[in-house]
């Protein structure tokens, strides 16, 4: 790309070469340059927005009807919540000046920067963006594939899996026992399966009397973990049982027509079971060839561009984001961050060096919030944590602050779905 | 200029218009919307005035103000940064 030789260039100087580098090209020819977003969720849907309000030619493609968020669906699998609470059209979205094709993508050329689409046809690029969430690794754990997930839902993806959990929980015996598995990282929403098994808990002590939750851990660490614990001391002492790796918390086997879990050191019979397996980028992340050998999409902490396939961006859980957590307030963030920078890159001026803010609230109880908040930059080629900012709730909150932080969460939530959806 | 008015059009707008260089959000701002908007607890940002969101962070970063969230948030920017970021919304209009 041409720069202007001025250190100060002017704003025509600036037009002319940005014209120059862009309309060079032989592919665009006149066109403006088109940018294609995949994936209409928190990341997807934001970026698309972003590119829009900059006067981007940006079309939104995206398989699914509606859109049912996971963030807060732990509340509908304990019954606090509908899941009508979590579900969104898309209808404004395709009045937000942009172009939204609801079909599913197939297939991505990188060289000739083309999309196809399950109905045949194809949506030529100038620069993609990929937010396509994640995959469930039914490959990962013997015995744990997309059936087995009917007897034992992960209820990781929210929709149907979110009310098979909630329908077997609520048929599950007195006295009965839930295992819960968590995966080891990175996976989507790290704080989410100790908020569900937090949830759970409040159900089993005040629907199901002498009920045990068994929470099966794939690692020893987890977030925001000394409130998490501290609250299972206060509140369900006699209800969860921890068992994290170095314990055998690891799951090795499921055997779901007899609803048994395995682990290395025991072998736990379960009235409900929730997996919730090992996860990597969404398909078509690896079709594109973005992803690595972990599953998941290294990316340029700037412009999120893929550090594997020029030309393509990827924000949101299938990004490896450093030390930014897999989350709906993250992939958000991203995309506002990601559609400036393909503005900025479309205009032949280089992107500024962004700064992004993740917070997530948890409920321990109803009414009883929890949060971790962090603000990062690029640092070293990845996106890490800005000394001395961020962090987790303090362990001594009182009542009433609880109480904020769980209505902070929920109008969180309000928001962004708005921002987003709305 | 002997490109095609397109492209050129569109050009323009990109580095004058919404998404252009005299309008992007400095670094950190457009994270704050994900939670500050109309209607929602915690407030919105755009159109206040710049010093008191300038005195806000000062106070969440100096632990002066109460806070559950916005102090840990805070100390992840400076003043200078802070500064950008207030004058980035004082100067939209409320909404």
């Amino acid at each position: 790309m041409r720069r202007a030789a001025s250190p100060e260039p002017t704003r025509r100087a600036v037009i002319g070469a940005a014209a120059a580098s862009v309309l060079a090209r032989p592919a665009l020819g006149g066109t403006p340059p088109r940018v294609v977003v995949i994936g209409a969720g928190f990341g997807g849907a934001t970026a698309a927005r972003g590119l829009a309000a900059g006067g981007v030619d940006v079309t939104l493609v995206e398989a699914s009807e509606r859109y049912i968020a996971c963030t807060g669906s732990n509340a509908v699998v304990v019954g606090l919540r509908g899941i009508d609470a979590q579900t969104f059209g898309y209808d404004a979205l395709g009045r937000a000046g942009l172009r939204f094709v609801r079909a599913t993508a197939t297939g991505i050329d990188a060289t000739a920067r083309r999309v196809s689409l399950g109905d045949g046809t194809a949506l030529p690029y100038d620069r993609l963006i990929l937010s396509p969430g994640i995959d469930l690794r039914f490959d990962a754990i013997p015995g744990y594939d997309a059936k087995a997930a009917e007897a034992m839902p992960h209820a990781w993806k929210a929709g149907e899996q979110t009310l098979r959990l909630a329908r077997q929980l609520d048929a599950m015996p007195e006295g009965g026992t839930v295992v819960l598995s968590a995966p080891a990282n990175p996976y989507r929403c790290p704080p989410g399966p100790y908020e569900r098994a937090s949830l759970i808990a409040h159900f089993l002590k005040t629907r199901k009397p002498r009920a045990k939750l068994v929470l099966l851990d794939a690692k020893d660490t987890f977030s925001k973990q000394k409130l998490f614990e501290a609250a299972w001391a206060r509140l369900y002492p006699d209800v969860i049982e921890y068992v994290p790796l170095a314990a055998g918390g690891a799951v090795t086997e499921v055997d779901p027509a007899g609803m048994v879990v395995r682990t290395d050191f025991a072998e736990y019979k379960a009235d409900v079971a929730c997996i919730i397996p090992p996860q990597r980028a969404g398909r078509i992340a690896a079709q594109a060839g973005c992803a690595d050998r972990s599953g998941w999409c290294p990316i340029d902490p700037v412009t999120f561009e893929s550090r594997l396939v020029p030309g393509i961006h990827v924000i949101g859980d299938a990004a490896i984001a450093g030390a930014m957590p897999k989350s709906a307030f993250s992939a958000n963030s991203q995309g506002k961050v990601c559609a400036q920078a393909v503005i900025d890159l479309l205009a032949g001026r280089e992107p500024e060096s962004p700064k992004l803010i993740n917070t997530c609230w948890s409920l321990v109880a109803p009414g009883h919030g929890i949060s971790i908040a962090g603000v990062f930059h690029p640092a070293d080629g990845l996106l890490a944590d800005v000394p001395g900012a961020g962090g987790i709730s303090p362990l001594d909150a009182p009542e009433d602050v609880q109480a904020r932080e769980a209505a902070y969460g929920e109008s969180w939530y309000q928001t962004i779905t708005r921002d987003v959806f709305g | 200029m002997r490109t095609p008015l397109p492209g050129l059009a569109l050009l323009a707008a990109l580095t004058t218009g919404a998404g252009g260089a005299e309008m992007r959000p400095p670094p950190g701002a457009s994270s704050c919307t994900g939670c500050h908007a109309e209607g929602s607890a915690m407030g919105v940002l755009a159109g206040r005035p710049e010093a008191e969101i300038v005195g806000a962070l000062d106070a969440f970063r100096g632990g002066t103000r109460p806070a559950t969230i916005m102090n840990r948030i805070a100390k992840g920017f400076d003043a200078q940064e802070s500064q950008a970021i207030a004058a980035w919304f004082a100067a939209q209009a409320p909404r």
